[in-house]
C-alpha cells in the first residue's frame, strides 16, 4: 500500500514519490502480528517442499520410512546403502536413465504456448467483454462458467475417438489447443474483471483522437494491462504446468510432459515404481520456477505503481 | 462497442471454447440419454497358460451391426439420471417404504452412492472456500506490508502449495501425516494420544482433506488479492488516514470494498473447483471415507476395463447443474453489476 | 487342464539355451507398439525396437494410461498401433469391440519359439500371445514363524490362528497386511477370496451376479476377520505401501503380487536381514475347499485388426524377436517377472505363481462384465470392513451398483 521497495523506487513516477512521503509509521504490535502470521504461513507452505527437497537426496527406505521419521533427516539407510548421507541416485535415475529432460522440454513448449495463446485470446476477448454493453456479453460469460464446470476427465474421454480419427492424437499442438480451450473460461473471466477496472475514458479518448478500436486497445490499453495479464498468465502457466488429466491421455510417451512422466515413476498395483525418481524430478522441476516467480513478482509489484490505472 | 468489432475480438476465444468445450459438452449431454445396445453373447472356450475355461463373450460382429443401425445406443431418456447409481428415485422410494423415522431414512439415503458423494462434496466446498478466501486475504495483507527485498522469496514460497504437482505433494504429505511420519507423530505428542491416526477415522480423514484443500488453494486467493492490493486507490487511502482512520478501519472501509469484486471472482472459481474435488481423495487414499462427484465420474470412466460413458455423462451433467445452483447468488450479482454497467 | 498345467510348468522351468541372433525381419512395414509402462514390459518393448531398419519402422508408446486409450487407438483405420500389450483383464474390451485379429497364420509362420501354453485361444482362434504370469501369493517371515513354533499357514483359518498366536505372544500387534484400499485393490481382494470358495460369480448363462449367497457372506466374514489383525490404517493399505510396513517388522504375513516379490527378498535392499527371512508360498484356501484364494493373471500382446497384412507380419516378427529366449538369458531381465517365455529358468520370485497354479488356482475370468462387478465390489465393501454395515447389506449394495452398471452396458435387461 504505502510502503515502497528498492525496486519500486527505481520505477516509481514522481507522483508515487510524493505519496511515499505521506506514509505514516505503523504500530509495532501490528507489525509483529502481521510478520508473525506471514512467517507461520510461509513455514506451512514451504515446509513440505523443503522436506521433499531434503529427502530427494536420500534413499526410499529413509524418506518413506515407518521405523522413524528421523531417518529421513539422518539418512540411516542412505549411509548404509550408498556409504554417504546424501545420494544423487534419484536425480541420476530420473535425468540420465529415464530421460526426464525430454519431459522438461515438452513441458516448456506446452506451458509457453498455452500461456501465450491463452493470454492473446483472453486479452482480446476479455477486453471486448468488458467494453461491450450488449446483453449477450453477459450470456457469453455465463456460458464460459458452465463450460468451466464440466469435469475435465469427462471432456477428455470424449476427445479420444475423434482425435484418433483425425490423426491429431499424441501431438503437443493438440494438447496445447485443448489446454487453451479448457482454460479459456477462467482467462476470460479474470481478464474481463481486470479490464473493467481500467477506466473507459482511457481508450475512448484515444478513439476520439481518431484511433480505431484495435489501435486504441493496442496504444492505450495494452500498456496498462500488464499486472492483470501477468497474474492471469501465472494461473495459465500453473494450469498447463500441473495438468495431468489432459496431458496423460492425449500425449504419447515421447511427447509426455513432466507430470505424467512423474506419475509413471510412481508404479502401479502390480508393478513397482521408482518413487525417488519422482521425488527428485519434482524437486528439480521447481527450481526454474523459483527464478520465474522471482522475476514476475517484480512485474506484479511494480506494474501497477505506474499510476495510470487509477488515473 | 459495435457487434462487428466485438465479434472480431471475441472470435478466437469463442472458437476454441466451442470446438473443444461446447461441442464435447453437447455430446456428453446427448450421450447421457442413451445406454448400450443389448449385448449379443456367445459361449466360447478360452484357453491360456492356466488351462481352459468356458466363458461368455460379446459377439462383436452382431454388435457392430446393431451399432451401425443406431450408433448412440438405445434411447433411455433420463433413465440413467434416475437409476440407482445416480438420483436413485426407486431406491429412495423403497427406503421410504421400509423405514419409520427420518433418522434411519436419511441414514440409508446417505448410503446411496450419489448422495454419499454429494454430502462430502458439499461439506468440502462450503468449508474450504471461505477459509481459502479469508486466509488468502490475510496472507496478501501480510506480504504486502513486508519490505521489498524479502517479498520475492516469500511470494515464491507462498505459491509452493499450488506449484508442486498434487501427485507428489499429496504423496509426501500422506507420508508426513502417517502415524509414524513427522506430522503424524507430532500430532500424537501434541494431543497426547499415541494411537492417533489421521487415516483411520472418517472424521479425521475429512478434516485432513479439508486442511489440505485450504492449504493447496490459499495461494490462489493470495495472488489475486495481492495483485488487487496494488491497485487500491491511494487517494482514498490517504484521505482515510487524514480522517484519522485506524489501520483496521482502513482495511475494513477502503481495502475490503475495493477488493470485493476480486473476492467474488475467487469465490466463483473456488466454489467451482472445490465442487469438483478429486485429487486429494486419491492422493490421500481416502476412498473408504470420502467420495466426491468427480470421484464417481472417474470411477465410471477409468476403473472398469470398459468405461461407462452414459453413467459418467449423467454424473457430469448433474455436477454441472450443481455448480450452476451453487453459483446462482454470484450470477445474480453479476447480472446486477452488468445491468448497472450497461 | 492337467496337460496345459504341465506344459506351463515346463515353460516356467525352461528348456532351451539361447543362441545370439540379430533381429532379421522379412518384408517391410511399420511396427507400432502400445504398452503399459513398467520395467518388465520395457525389456520386451526395447528388444522389439531393436528391429528398426531401413525397411521396418518401429515406434513405441509406453504409458500407464494404455488401458484408457487402446480402444480408441485401435478402432481407427488404419489403427494407430499394430501391437497392443494387454493383460487378461484389458484384452476383454478389445475383444468386445472386435478390434484384434486372429494370429493363427502368423504363429504358424513365425512362432517357432512359442510354446503351446503361451497361446491364448478364444473359441479355437489364437487371439493373443502371453509372455508373463502373475498372481498374489502369501509372503511370510520364516524366522518369526519358527521362533514361535507356527507352521506355514495353508488356509486362511490357519492364517488367522497364526496371527492371533503372534499377537498373544506379544510378538506383533498387527501381523497381517493385505491391500484393502477401496477401488481396484479391495475389489481384487474380494474376488480372490471368493475364488477360494470355487463358486461362480454369475448365474450360469447370464450376467446376473451370484455372489449374494452364503459363499459371498463367508468370504466377506473371512476378510473381516483379517481386519482384526491388520493395523488401524488398513483401509489405505495397498501394494505401494506394503514395503515400509514389512521393513519395519510390523507384519509377518502379507498377501502380495508376485511381480513385486523381488523387492521383498532383495538382500541388497534396505533390510537384508528381513529379506533373507522372507519366503513365499501359494495363497491359502479357506472353508475346506483347498483352492488357493487368488486369481491368476497373464500379460501378453494382441494385434490390431485394422492394419495391413504387411504391418501385421513385421510387427509379429518383431514381437517374436523380442520374446525369444535371449530375452530371459539376461539374469536381470529374468528376475523381473515370472516369464512364460521359452528358455526361462524360474527365479524365487516366480515360485508363488507356480505354487498357485499347481494348487489349482483359476485365472481371472475374462467374462466381459467381470470388470463391472470388480468396480462395484471395490466401491461398496469399505463400510462393511469398517463395521458400519452388515455383510448382507454390503453385498446388496454391490449387487445394486453392479446391476445398474450392467444394465447400462447392455448385459442385463
Amino acid at each position: 500500500m504505502t510502503d515502497t521497495t528498492a525496486a519500486d523506487a527505481k520505477l516509481a513516477t514522481p507522483r508515487r514519490r510524493r505519496r511515499r512521503r505521506s506514509a505514516t509509521a505503523r504500530s509495532l504490535p501490528l507489525v509483529t502480528l502481521s510478520v508473525g502470521f506471514v512467517v507461520l504461513w510461509v513455514i506451512a507452505a514451504a515446509f513440505p517442499f523443503l522436506w521433499t527437497a531434503w529427502g530427494s537426496f536420500k534413499v526410499e527406505a529413509d524418506f518413506f520410512s515407518r521405523q522413524d521419521w528421523m531417518n529421513a533427516i539422518t539418512g540411516v539407510q542412505t549411509i548404509r546403502q550408498t556409504g554417504d548421507a546424501f545420494t544423487g541416485d534419484g536425480y541420476q535415475g530420473a535425468w540420465v536413465e529415464q530421460d526426464f529432460w525430454r519431459a522438461v522440454i515438452n513441458t516448456g513448449i506446452v506451458t509457453f504456448f498455452v500461456v501465450v495463446i491463452s493470454l492473446t485470446f483472453g486479452t482480446l476477448g476479455g477486453y471486448a467483454l468488458a467494453r461491450s454493453g450488449y446483453r449477450y456479453t453477459f450470456w457469453i460469460l455465463i456460458a464460459a462458467l458452465i463450460f468451466r464446470a464440466m469435469p475435465h476427465v469427462t471432456l477428455v474421454s470424449g476427445y479420444l475417438l475423434p482425435f484418433f480419427q483425425l490423426g491429431i492424437w499424441g501431438y503437443l499442438a493438440t494438447t496445447i489447443i485443448v489446454l487453451v480451450a479448457i482454460n479459456q473460461p477462467f482467462t476470460l473471466w479474470m481478464l474481463h474483471s481486470f479490464f473493467l477496472s481500467i477506466p473507459k475514458d482511457l481508450d475512448e479518448s484515444a478513439m476520439v483522437d481518431g484511433c480505431t478500436r484495435f489501435q486504441a486497445f493496442r496504444l492505450a490499453v495494452i500498456p496498462v494491462m500488464w499486472p492483470g495479464v501477468i497474474t492471469t498468465g501465472l494461473f495459465s502457466f500453473l494450469l498447463a504446468y500441473n495438468d495431468f488429466t489432459v496431458t496423460s491421455m492425449l500425449l504419447t510417451a515421447e511427447n509426455q510432459t513432466m507430470v505424467p512422466a512423474i506419475n509413471s515413476f510412481l508404479g502401479s498395483t502390480q508393478a513397482e515404481g521408482k518413487v525417488m525418481y519422482a521425488v527428485a524430478a519434482v524437486v528439480s522441476a521447481i527450481a526454474p520456477l523459483f527464478v520465474l516467480v522471482m522475476f514476475f513478482q517484480r512485474q506484479i509489484v511494480s506494474g501497477l505503481t505506474a499510476g495510470a490505472v487509477k488515473g | 462497442m459495435p457487434h462487428r468489432t466485438f465479434s472480431l475480438f471475441i472470435l478466437p476465444s469463442l472458437l476454441a471454447m466451442i470446438l473443444f468445450v461446447a461441442l464435447p459438452i453437447g455430446s456428453v449431454v446427448y450421450q447421457s440419454l442413451f445406454i448400450e445396445h443389448e449385448q449379443v453373447m456367445v459361449e466360447v472356450e478360452n484357453c491360456g497358460p492356466f488351462g481352459c475355461t468356458i466363458e461368455r463373450r460379446v459377439d462383436a460382429e452382431a454388435m457392430r451391426e446393431l451399432r451401425e443401425a443406431q450408433p448412440a445406443g438405445r434411447f433411455n431418456g433420463i433413465g440413467t439420471y434416475l437409476n440407482a447409481g445416480h438420483l436413485a428415485v426407486d431406491r429412495i422410494g423403497e427406503i421410504w417404504e421400509r423405514t419409520d423415522d427420518w433418522g434411519t431414512f436419511l441414514d440409508q439415503v446417505m448410503n446411496l452412492p450419489l448422495y454419499k458423494a454429494l454430502i462430502f462434496t458439499l461439506s468440502y466446498t462450503f468449508i474450504v472456500t471461505p477459509f481459502v478466501i479469508i486466509l488468502g486475504f490475510f496472507i496478501a495483507l501480510g506480504v504486502n506490508a513486508l519490505p521489498g527485498l524479502i517479498k520475492g522469496p516469500v511470494i515464491f514460497f507462498s505459491l509452493l502449495p499450488m506449484i508442486v504437482t498434487p501427485l507428489i505433494g499429496s504423496l509426501v504429505l500422506y507420508w508426513m501425516i502417517d502415524s509414524r511420519g513427522i506430522i503424524g507423530s507430532a500430532l500424537q505428542t501434541l494431543v497426547g494420544d499415541p494411537t492417533l491416526s489421521l487415516k483411520a477415522s472418517p472424521t479425521l480423514t475429512w478434516v485432513t482433506l479439508f486442511v489440505y484443500g485450504i492449504w493447496h488453494s490459499a495461494p490462489f486467493a493470495f495472488v489475486v488479492f495481492y495483485a488487487g492490493l496494488q491497485g487500491v486507490p491511494k487517494d482514498t487511502m490517504e484521505s482515510a488516514m487524514v480522517d484519522g482512520a485506524s489501520r483496521w478501519e482502513r482495511v475494513r472501509f477502503v481495502t475490503i470494498p475495493y477488493l470485493m469484486p476480486l473476492a467474488t471472482f475467487i469465490a466463483l472459481m473456488q466454489l467451482m473447483d472445490n465442487f469438483r474435488v478429486f485429487e486429494p481423495i486419491v492422493g490421500f487414499s481416502a476412498e473408504a471415507n470420502a467420495t466426491s462427484l468427480s470421484y464417481l465420474i472417474y470411477s465410471d470412466l477409468r476403473s472398469a476395463d470398459s468405461p461407462l460413458f452414459a453413467s459418467a455423462a449423467a454424473t457430469s451433467v448433474l455436477t454441472t447443474l450443481g455448480v450452476i445452483i451453487l453459483l446462482m447468488p454470484v450470477l445474480v450479482r453479476t447480472w446486477r453489476d452488468f445491468n448497472r454497467k450497461a | 487342464m492337467n496337460k496345459t498345467l504341465l506344459s506351463t510348468t515346463a515353460a516356467l522351468i525352461g528348456l532351451a539355451g539361447a543362441a545370439a541372433a540379430q533381429c532379421t525381419i522379412e518384408g517391410e512395414g511399420s511396427v507400432r507398439i502400445l504398452a503399459n509402462d513398467f520395467q518388465a514390459l520395457h525389456a520386451v518393448v526395447a528388444r522389439a525396437a531393436e528391429c528398426a531398419s531401413d525397411t521396418v519402422e518401429v515406434t513405441t508408446n509406453e504409458t500407464t494410461e494404455h488401458k484408457d486409450i487402446q480402444v480408441a487407438a485401435l478402432s481407427t483405420d488404419p489403427a494407430a498401433y499394430t501391437v497392443a500389450v494387454v493383460a487378461n483383464g484389458s484384452l476383454v474390451p478389445l475383444l468386445n469391440e472386435g478390434l484384434t485379429r486372429p494370429l493363427d497364420d502368423l504363429v504358424e509362420q513365425y512362432g517357432q519359439n512359442l510354446q503351446e501354453s503361451q497361446l491364448i485361444r478364444i473359441d479355437g482362434q489364437i487371439m493373443a500371445i502371453a509372455f508373463m504370469a502373475n498372481s498374489q501369493m502369501l509372503h511370510y517371515r520364516a524366522d518369526i514363524l519358527e521362533e514361535n513354533g507356527i507352521a506355514v499357514p495353508t488356509t486362511y483359518e490357519e492364517l488367522i490362528e497364526a496371527s492371533a498366536a503372534l499377537r498373544e505372544a506379544g510378538v506383533m500387534e498387527t501381523p497381517l497386511y493385505a491391500s484393502f484400499k477401496p477401488g481396484w485393490d479391495l475389489g481384487e481382494e474380494f474376488i480372490n477370496m471368493y475364488m477360494g470358495s470355487g463358486q461362480p460369480f454369475f448365474e450360469p448363462g447370464s450376467a446376473v451376479p451370484a455372489i449374494n449367497n452364503e459363499a459371498g457372506i463367508a468370504a466377506l466374514e473371512m476378510m473381516k476377520q483379517m481386519t482384526e489383525y491388520m493395523g488401524p490404517d488398513m483401509m489405505t493399505y495397498n501394494s505401494n505401501e506394503a514395503q515400509p510396513y514389512w521393513e519395519n517388522e510390523e507384519v509377518a504375513f502379507m498377501t502380495g503380487w508376485g511381480s513385486r516379490t523381488a523387492a521383498f527378498i532383495d538382500e541388497n535392499g534396505a533390510t537384508p536381514e528381513i529379506a533373507a527371512e522372507t519366503e513365499v508360498v501359494a495363497m491359502p484356501g479357506w472353508g475346506g475347499n483347498g483352492i488357493p484364494a487368488t486369481t491368476l493373471w497373464w500379460d501378453g500382446f494382441a494385434m490390431a485388426k485394422n492394419i495391413s497384412d504387411e504391418d501385421a507380419a513385421v510387427s509379429f516378427q518383431a514381437m517374436m524377436y523380442a520374446l525369444s529366449p535371449e530375452l530371459v538369458a539376461d539374469p536381470e531381465t529374468a528376475a523381473l517377472a515370472a516369464w512364460l517365455v521359452n528358455g526361462y529358468e524360474p527365479q524365487p520370485a516366480a515360485a508363488g505363481v507356480i505354487a498357485n497354479m499347481q494348487a489349482g488356482a483359476a485365472p481371472y475370468p475374462m467374462t466381459p462384465y467381470m470388470g463391472l462387478l470388480h468396480t462395484a465390489l471395490g466401491d461398496n465393501l469399505a463400510e462393511f470392513l469398517q463395521g458400519q454395515e452388515s455383510a448382507e447389506e454390503a453385498l446388496e449394495d454391490v449387487v445394486a451398483a453392479y446391476t445398474t452398471a450392467a444394465t447400462e452396458a447392455g448385459f442385463i435387461q
